[in-house]
């Protein structure tokens, strides 16, 4: 099985009643548990289950996946936790993909979180599974279960040992009580032979025959094809109309009118052209003629915006966190260095263009959608379509990237009120690149003052952070103000560079460009401005960047994040941090001579409770960079697929150096300039460094690594440029001007 | 009007619009999704296919050109995944979101019939106009010289 089959829970229980019984775990994050066969569970009410795993007599083992895959890995990692525990054999191992219910599953799929959340409720669910099939051995036989013992699918006893697979003992596992979740035994992490193994993706196959099936290869019975004509600035809306030549167009089915609104909406709506295939529609799209009424975002551009950033700049911003007395420090002290960074919007430009594809009929909805967060979906179809959202089957389908961009709801909303106007035909909004690019949620713009001071002993004495920015919270707060400023800052408002005095100030710039999520999210920002400046701390003390920073991060200690609130989250380890920090130097050679030309640079950061470090080898020639290898470090605790950290590193890498390299998404008359990949460039083969990633084997709890690779690639690869021209590059993207 | 071509090794006729780019009438019309929508202006490569051999953009190419040609689309490759490409594919690990793979794979298989032992250069070059977001470049170019060395029959197919 290769390909994550879409079943819902209907289908499941039918294919279960023929297959005859099945063992169904279900488990929540709280504990609880049950078990027992298919059909009684049918008639209980609906509980709050995270996942379930199923066995059928067929000996094969089933994780119902309520997570989504984005190219993250998760539909290997999940299964590898869940196999471990349980014993199983790997071969036999399939995943489904859950139906939408957030009254059972938690879906949502973002925040670097799906293996750090799943780690413990897997575990304890295929604990709980594997005690229960060997009792049902033991029993059989009529032996003590202590004398048993689950290996390969099978239960094995005794000298000659006999066996009984997993397929034959479900029918009586299904009826043993289950064990106490929160103390079943756990495998002892020594015995591990699945976790922490180099495994290829569960969905490698598919996609590399062109079988997988994203959002935008669903296809559906008597379905039309929509492009939907939107206001090119944000927040306009269609003042007037006339499609009598879209309608001409042949293959134009109709041309519909609509309107978003409510939390989810980005665009106001628009005129959708659905027809029967996708090129009919752009086609009709192109004869539509609108009027648009512009509206207040009209004068928007990035000149202005960046002019905000220096007016903002030049006035105290609200205190966000104020240890010890950092202005006074900075006003007395001799070596005093301050510098300012500026970065742009930027673009998820997911290779898959968002599309949802809807079906609304007056007794149910159905719709297949690439998305992270399908419960969302569900919620947007069901108020479209006037329906409980009990009534809505979502399909969560593979995803042709996410990087945050698919937690939003806004392509789900455009899809639904298309489709509740359309009679009940399927429909399938699709987006074309420029309508990706140009509608968008954008990783926030920010300008950034930094100061730090320091002592005759090369230590830092304060250190004072200012930032500006069209802040996430501002978005989706319903006045766009209230913004506590924290939360755009992440851990760069917790450095680990020893200080006890430390300032942090924020102020709010406005926009109507919309913002959201993008890969890494504020660590993207923070890790550039924090890395760059202490490594202009280091040069302005002719300090190695290395040695300095080790000696800032200081003692081993753990450093709680500010503001963090969550009980389970993990202080920073400044131990660990130094771990990756030198086994990347390490790795890199930090310190040996490089080829005439190039320089190296290193830089390190905390995220979603990983560590990464990276060392960077760049030149500048003729005004272009070159980056010619990239040497990571990672720890994210105990790796459960280290093939697929690695594979997230290396990606992550060039999703940063993606926003740095070339383009950023402008404003100009309140709409984005860039439409398309000619006028937004991404990185290509030719540029992709030679890149190493170095995992340490933890045995720590797995945290995040979809996310925690970004924000150390543009800080490292300019403190290279740094080493290599003597040019500090301090606004994003490189221009050749800050080469020169 | 009938258009007819040659698909994956099999007569092919559409009655379409003759301007309908070859992408949509794979996906749209034949519902053969394999060949993904990207960009829409031969700028990312997600929808190559190989006309007559060569890989070719079907994004802009008009249904009409493609008359009495032979066409191969991912799904033309193998038919159970054992084309050396798609094998060195799935040893290498090389796709994260795999949207854009099948035109990366596209790309990889013509240039491996003009130069069965590509460089480093020859694979910027041929590759270059491919984006993969998710950034599997290096695992694509190992890919490639993995591809080489099984068709070339230094290496034996793992998978």
């Amino acid at each position: 099985m290769a390909n994550a089959s879409v079943v819902n829970r209907r289908d499941f229980l039918k294919k279960s009643a023929a297959g005859g019984a099945a063992l169904v775990i279900g488990f929540h994050l709280t504990g609880g548990a049950f078990a027992q066969d298919a059909a009684q569970q049918e008639k209980k009410p609906p509980n709050p289950f995270d996942a379930w795993v199923r066995i059928t007599p067929d000996n094969r083992a089933t994780l119902i996946l309520g997570k989504s895959e984005m190219g993250q890995g998760i539909m290997t990692a999940l299964p590898m936790i869940l196999a471990e525990e349980l014993c199983l054999d790997w071969k036999n191992v399939k995943i489904e993909q859950a139906p939408t219910n957030p009254k059972i599953y938690d879906h949502g799929t973002g925040g670097s979180g799906s293996v750090a959340g799943s780690w413990l409720p897997l575990r304890r669910a295929g604990a709980a599974a594997r005690e229960m099939l060997v009792t049902a051995a033991a029993q059989k036989w009529e032996v003590s279960p202590d004398t048993c013992k689950a290996e390969n699918g099978q239960v094995v006893h005794g000298h000659p040992q006999r066996y009984l697979s997993y397929g034959e003992l479900v029918e009586a596992a299904s009826k043993l009580p289950i064990p106490n979740l929160n103390t079943v035994p756990l495998k002892n992490s020594d015995d591990f032979t699945v976790v922490g193994r180099d495994t290829r993706r569960f969905e490698g196959r598919d996609k590399a025959t062109g079988a997988a099936k994203f959002g935008i290869d669903s296809r559906v019975p008597g379905m039309l094809f929509a492009v939907v004509a939107r206001c090119p600035v944000f927040g306009g809306k269609v003042a007037s109309f006339d499609a009598t030549k879209t309608k001409a167009v042949p293959g134009v089915r109709d041309v519909i009118q609509f309107e978003t609104s409510g939390r989810g909406a980005s665009t106001t709506g628009g005129i959708a052209v659905l027809a029967d295939n996708s090129w009919a529609a752009m086609q009709g799209r192109k004869a539509l003629e609108v009027k648009w009424e512009e509206g207040p975002a009209a004068n928007e551009s990035t000149a202005e915006l960046h002019k905000q950033f220096l007016a903002n700049a030049a006035k105290p911003g609200k205190v966000v966190r104020n240890d010890g007395d950092a202005d006074s420090v900075l006003g007395s002290s001799p070596k005093k260095i301050e510098a300012a960074y500026e970065l742009p919007f930027a673009p998820h430009a997911c290779m898959e263009p968002m599309n949802c594809t809807v079906q609304i009929r007056p007794d149910g909805a159905e719709a297949w959608v690439p998305t992270q967060a399908p419960q969302w979906a569900q919620g947007v179809i069901a108020e479209a379509a006037k329906l409980p959202a009990e009534k809505v089957i979502v399909h969560t389908t593979l995803m042709g990237g996410g990087f945050g961009r698919r937690y939003q709801a806004d392509f789900v909303m455009e899809a639904a009120q298309v489709a509740a106007k359309s009679a009940g035909k399927p429909v399938m909004v699709l987006w074309t690149r420029e309508d990706d690019m140009q509608h968008g949620f954008y990783r926030p713009a920010s300008y950034h003052k930094l100061q730090g001071a320091l002592d005759a002993n090369g230590n830092l004495a304060a250190w004072k952070h200012f930032q500006t920015s069209t802040s996430i919270a501002a978005k989706w707060s319903p006045k766009g103000e209230d913004d506590p400023g924290l939360g755009e800052f992440g851990t760069g408002a917790t450095i680990p560079y020893a200080t006890s005095n430390i300032r942090i100030e924020y102020t709010l710039a406005h926009s109507s460009v919309p913002r959201a999520w993008w890969r890494s999210v504020e660590h993207s920002s923070s890790g550039f401005v924090v890395e760059s400046f202490i490594d202009e701390l280091a040069a302005a003390v002719g300090q190695d960047p290395l040695a300095f920073r080790v000696k800032l991060i200081g003692v081993d200690r753990k450093i709680p994040q500010f503001g963090e609130e969550r009980a389970d989250y993990h202080p920073l380890d400044t131990a660990r941090l130094k771990g990756v920090l030198q086994l990347a130097a390490e790795k890199a050679g930090w310190g040996k001579p490089l080829p005439r030309g190039q320089g190296r640079g290193i830089a390190t950061f905390y995220s979603f409770q990983s560590y990464t470090a990276a060392v960077a080898e760049a030149s500048v020639k003729d005004g272009a960079i070159k980056v010619h290898r990239l040497v990571y470090a990672v720890d994210c605790g105990r790796p459960i697929n280290p093939e697929g950290v690695r594979a997230q590193v290396e990606s992550a890498a060039i999703y940063g150096l993606s926003a740095a390299l070339h383009d950023a998404i402008t404003i100009s008359g309140g709409r984005v300039e860039q439409s398309n990949f000619n006028d937004y460039q991404m990185p290509r083969m030719s540029e992709t460094p030679k890149t190493e990633v170095h995992v340490v084997m933890s045995k720590e709890e797995p945290t995040g690594i979809g996310e925690p690779g970004l924000p150390v690639v543009v800080p490292a690869v300019c403190n290279a440029i740094f080493a290599a021209t003597g040019k500090r590059i301090r606004r994003l993207p490189l221009r050749s001007e800050d080469l020169a | 009007m009938a258009i007819s071509f040659t698909l994956n090794g099999k007569a092919q006729s559409v009655d379409v619009s003759p301007d309908m780019p070859l992408l949509w009438v794979l996906r749209d019309t034949l519902n053969m999704t394999g060949t993904k929508f990207g960009c829409g202006m031969a700028l990312c490569g997600a929808c190559t296919v190989h006309i007559n051999g060569e890989a070719t953009r079907s994004c802009i190419t008009a249904i009409s050109s493609v008359a009495g040609k032979k066409v191969t689309t991912i799904e033309g490759l193998s038919a159970d995944g054992s084309h050396p490409v798609q094998q060195a594919w799935m040893e290498e690990d090389v796709p994260q979101c795999g949207y854009c793979q099948s035109g990366q794979i596209m790309s990889a298989v013509a240039l491996l019939t003009k130069k069965p032992s590509p460089t480093d250069a020859d694979i910027d070059d041929a590759m270059s106009g491919n984006i993969c977001r998710c950034g599997t470049y290096q695992r694509i170019r190992k890919a490639i010289h993995r591809a080489a060395s099984i068709k070339g029959g230094k290496a034996k197919s793992a998978v």
